[in-house]
């Protein structure tokens, strides 16, 4: 008994107040490099997917064999998969849920990051959630959200911050879960589902903040909020567009009404520089997306603060510096791809940098502590609509490659150069890994009337043809590719995760998971692989009791763990 | 009044999706249509709406509220209330997406925006819903729909001119043999999609058969010198499979460019072409082979 206390109040003290976990997450842990956990959408806030751990490397890969597999299922039945069974817990507002498959039943899409923290997998998919044993795999519990519906593309994970988790579902609710018991703590409307936002974005914890993100494919305005994840109180929310008059960046918009449509949201986690307290965001594309006669009619309307890269301080939510990479964009590719926190020489001085490979197709360096522009380059070879690149190192438009009635022949296709799909720093070369898609679409302007052109709307587009999807190494210096390996299965887009034992997991687009072995500038070898079906999340790495794991997720609810026999 | 949108997203999404050859399609998060047109390619039951759906108002309604929208809010909203010269487009506005009845327009309109320059106006409660009906009856977003105007702007002699000559297109085809009557085939914009991709995308959202294409071959060169050929079946780094002539199917492990792999697209030269195409010259071979009727 004594004993007991002694240890609770040992635990106490070492951490925040508030904050009392036994099997709960450190805080300090968020701060370090991912080893012998992934807390957080990234494994760190760096985004640079690069992982210390050498245990697997390119001499013993081949030994990578199973440890285990979960076939996990959504809805109210999915308490099962493998191992025993207990109650599903449900949650949410709809009285009757709207019936998804995949969500209400069926084999949930398991796209996002998983967290493992102390020897426990927490996992999302749309409306699901489950803690998972890392050992085995099998389920301890199952939270299911009867939805009012919305767009169900994916879930990106969970945060956490002691022992409370945090996810966001597609109907636009912030829920916070006990760790331990998979109970609800608390939930909060984060969107207007009437507006048609749908939620999908990884919340992100930092200090004492919930940083939330939303998204919507209708015209309406972008923002990110921070929640107090002990008691879920809004502290700030941010608007990514002008929304009075006043506003910073309206004289960008052709009205106040095109800015408060504008669009501009902010649906992936962002990065947190710890030194300059600053959070850092991508924000998409503005709307309607494939119009900018209305919202951009003249040159000075670039529309702020959309398809940009935007630095605000974690406490007050107000933004410090911004970069915008695409003014005007037209064709809904926004710039919500990771922005990855590099620190290391330019042009032979030493910098803090924040990179980021956009779905338009082009790579940008910036200076994170100031947002100085410091390189833009191209790394989708196929990417023929702009014209040219400005002073200020933005891409310009070239307008035969909007959208046009007799039609456009364009890349990239909607999904991007790039699009949700992590990237992976390697920090011994310099490199950024970048899954690369380089689609052409015919793009057909399906009216003459911009007005009638809201949302996603006013445009078809046909895909005619593909030069294939690669895996790229951008060297951030010159932002050359440093070696292009086309993937010959066609598909196969998901994400990246680097090792410091010399490896680069990646999807390989024929249904394998394959270790590649790196060599530097060299194209990289492929020395391992398992045939496990489409891979869907970017594959992640820790250590449980010193021996270290891959961890990835496959079609049909799968989710895989590999190590070494 | 967000359903009729998803009924193109679901058609045009899943006909897409057969004829494309790009395998799964990427799972971005906009536009969620391939994640749906997967869904429904996987043979799962068609999903729900996504966002609510107002039930239809009786036409009537919708016809009084159309009327007096036109004489009360067009002058400045627009007569399809899609946004004039002064206010701003209501179909897509917050108010009226939060609205279901009249109940959040009503006191808007009966007392007015006097800081936005928008007077009040004396309808009835039930006169404003009617209005509200009407607007809810507007389609938000033509999402996904195929496009209907006119495509051709190309010059038919110039199209000829670069058939024959600079785009090289005679090396594979004939105007009498492969590509005859291929304007009484084909609408002008699926001849286009043809154009560029050579029949293996691009086709799909019309009703028209896509034109056959040879399949992709493989052939194999085994260490013993034999060589296998077929049908290109699974290729990846660490295995090639093909289907041969008769029918039987054959895999090889692939190690350190062991076995020899050489693959031939029949398609490769339009895939070649994709960084090279001016539009212009797209359009113009579209005006030249919708003649060949």
């Amino acid at each position: 008994m004594t004993r007991r206390v002694t240890l609770l109040l040992t635990i106490a003290l070492a951490l925040p107040a508030g904050v009392l976990p036994a099997q709960g997450l450190n805080p300090a842990v968020l701060l370090r490099p991912a080893t012998d956990a992934w807390p957080s959408y990234a494994g760190d806030y760096t985004q640079r997917r690069f992982s210390t751990l050498t245990q697997i490397d390119t001499t013993n890969v081949r030994h990578l064999s199973l440890a285990w597999v979960q076939r996990l299922t959504a809805g109210p039945g999915g308490d099962g998969g493998f191992g025993p069974r207990g109650a599903t817990i449900t949650g949410g507002v709809a009285e009757e849920p709207v019936t998804i498959p995949g969500s209400t039943s069926g084999s949930p899409r398991l796209s996002g990051s998983i967290l493992q923290v102390n020897g426990i997998l927490y996992i999302t998919s749309p409306d699901n959630a489950w803690a998972v044993d890392a050992l085995d795999g099998h389920v301890l519990w199952h939270y299911w959200w009867k939805s009012r519906g919305a767009t169900h593309i994916g879930n990106r994970g969970m945060a956490m911050y002691g022992d409370w988790l945090f996810f966001e579902t597609p109907d636009d609710y912030l829920v916070s879960l006990d760790a331990k018991t998979g109970q609800e703590r608390w939930r909060k409307e984060i969107s207007d589902f009437e507006q048609q936002y749908f939620s999908t974005t990884a919340p992100m914890v930092i200090g004492d903040h919930v940083l939330v993100g939303t998204g919507d494919d209708l015209d309406s305005p972008g923002f990110l909020q921070s929640f107090d994840p002990k008691t879920g109180e809004l502290q700030w929310k941010l608007y990514t567009v002008p929304m009075k008059k006043g506003d910073p960046g309206l004289e960008t918009w052709g009205s106040l009404d095109a800015a408060q449509h504008g669009g501009a949201q902010v649906w992936m986690a962002g990065s947190y520089d710890p030194e300059t307290h600053l959070y850092i965001i991508g924000t998409g594309n503005p709307t309607p997306a494939y119009t900018a006669m209305l919202r951009a009619p003249k040159d000075v309307h670039t529309n702020l603060y959309t398809c940009a890269i935007v630095a605000l301080n974690v406490d007050t939510g107000k933004i410090v510096w911004y970069y915008q990479t695409s003014p005007n964009d037209t064709h809904d590719w926004d710039s919500t791809q990771p922005a990855v926190l590099i620190d290391g020489t330019f042009q032979g001085k030493p910098r803090k940098m924040v990179i980021q490979a956009a779905r338009n197709g082009y790579f940008y360096v910036l200076d994170r502590v100031t947002g100085e522009h410091l390189l833009t380059s191209k790394y989708a070879d196929a990417a023929n609509w702009a014209a040219e690149i400005n002073a200020k190192g933005q891409t310009v438009r070239n307008p035969e490659k909007d959208n046009t009635v007799p039609g456009s022949l364009v890349s990239p296709d909607n999904g991007g150069a790039t699009n949700w799909y992590p990237p992976s720093f390697d920090q011994r070369n310099g490199l950024l890994y970048v899954v690369l898609r380089e689609i052409y679409s015919m793009y057909y302007s399906t009216t003459n009337d911009p007005r009638l052109m809201v949302g996603l709307g006013g445009s078809e587009q046909d895909n005619v043809g593909s030069l294939g999807t690669s895996i790229v190494a951008i060297d951030y210096q010159t932002g050359k590719l440093a070696w292009k390996h086309r993937l010959e299965g066609g598909g196969g887009a998901t994400g990246l995760l680097t090792t410091a034992g010399g490896l680069l997991f990646a999807n390989d687009g024929a249904g394998s998971l394959v270790a590649y072995g790196l060599r530097g500038t060299q194209p990289p070898t492929p020395l391992w692989h398992s045939r496990i079906g489409s891979i869907e999340n970017a594959p992640e790495t820790y250590t449980i009791d010193g021996k270290q794991y891959v961890l990835v997720t496959a079609e049909g609810g799968s989710v895989y763990a590999f190590y070494l026999q | 009044m967000h359903a009729r949108t998803r009924c193109w997203t679901l058609f045009s999404g899943f006909l897409g999706l057969a004829a494309t050859t790009l395998g799964r399609p990427s799972l971005a998060q906009n536009p969620p249509r391939p994640a749906q047109a997967t869904q429904a390619a996987r043979g799962r039951p068609e999903r729900a709406p996504d966002y609510p759906v107002r039930a239809p108002a009786p036409p009537q309604q919708v016809a009084h509220g159309q009327q007096l929208f036109r004489s009360n809010c067009a002058f400045c909203h627009g007569s399809d209330a899609r946004g004039g010269e002064t206010g701003p487009n209501l179909v897509r506005d917050v108010i009226v997406l939060r609205d279901q009845n009249g109940e959040v327009i009503t006191p808007i309109v009966q007392n007015g925006i006097p800081a936005r320059g928008m007077p009040k106006f004396t309808l009835s409660a039930a006169e404003i819903s009617d209005i509200a009906a009407w607007l809810h009856a507007q389609p938000l977003s033509d999402r996904g729909a195929p496009s209907t105007l006119d495509i051709l702007v190309g010059n038919a002699r110039d199209g000829a001119a670069y058939f024959s000559g600079a785009g090289r297109c005679t090396q594979c085809h004939s105007t009498r043999g492969d590509l005859a009557g291929i304007g009484a085939k084909y609408d002008a914009k699926t001849i286009q999609n043809l154009v560029v991709s050579g029949g293996g995308m691009g086709v799909g959202r019309r009703s028209a058969t896509p034109p056959k294409v040879p399949p992709t071959t493989v052939a194999v060169t085994l260490p013993s010198g034999e060589v296998v050929q077929g049908e290109l079946d699974h290729l990846s780094a660490f295995i090639v499979a093909l289907r041969q002539p008769d029918g039987t199917y054959r895999s090889f492990a692939r190690h350190d460019s062991i076995p020899k792999v050489v693959v031939t697209n029949p398609l490769q030269w339009h895939i070649d072409m994709l960084p090279k195409w001016r539009d212009s010259d797209i359009h113009n071979v579209t005006a030249y082979l919708v003649t060949l009727k």
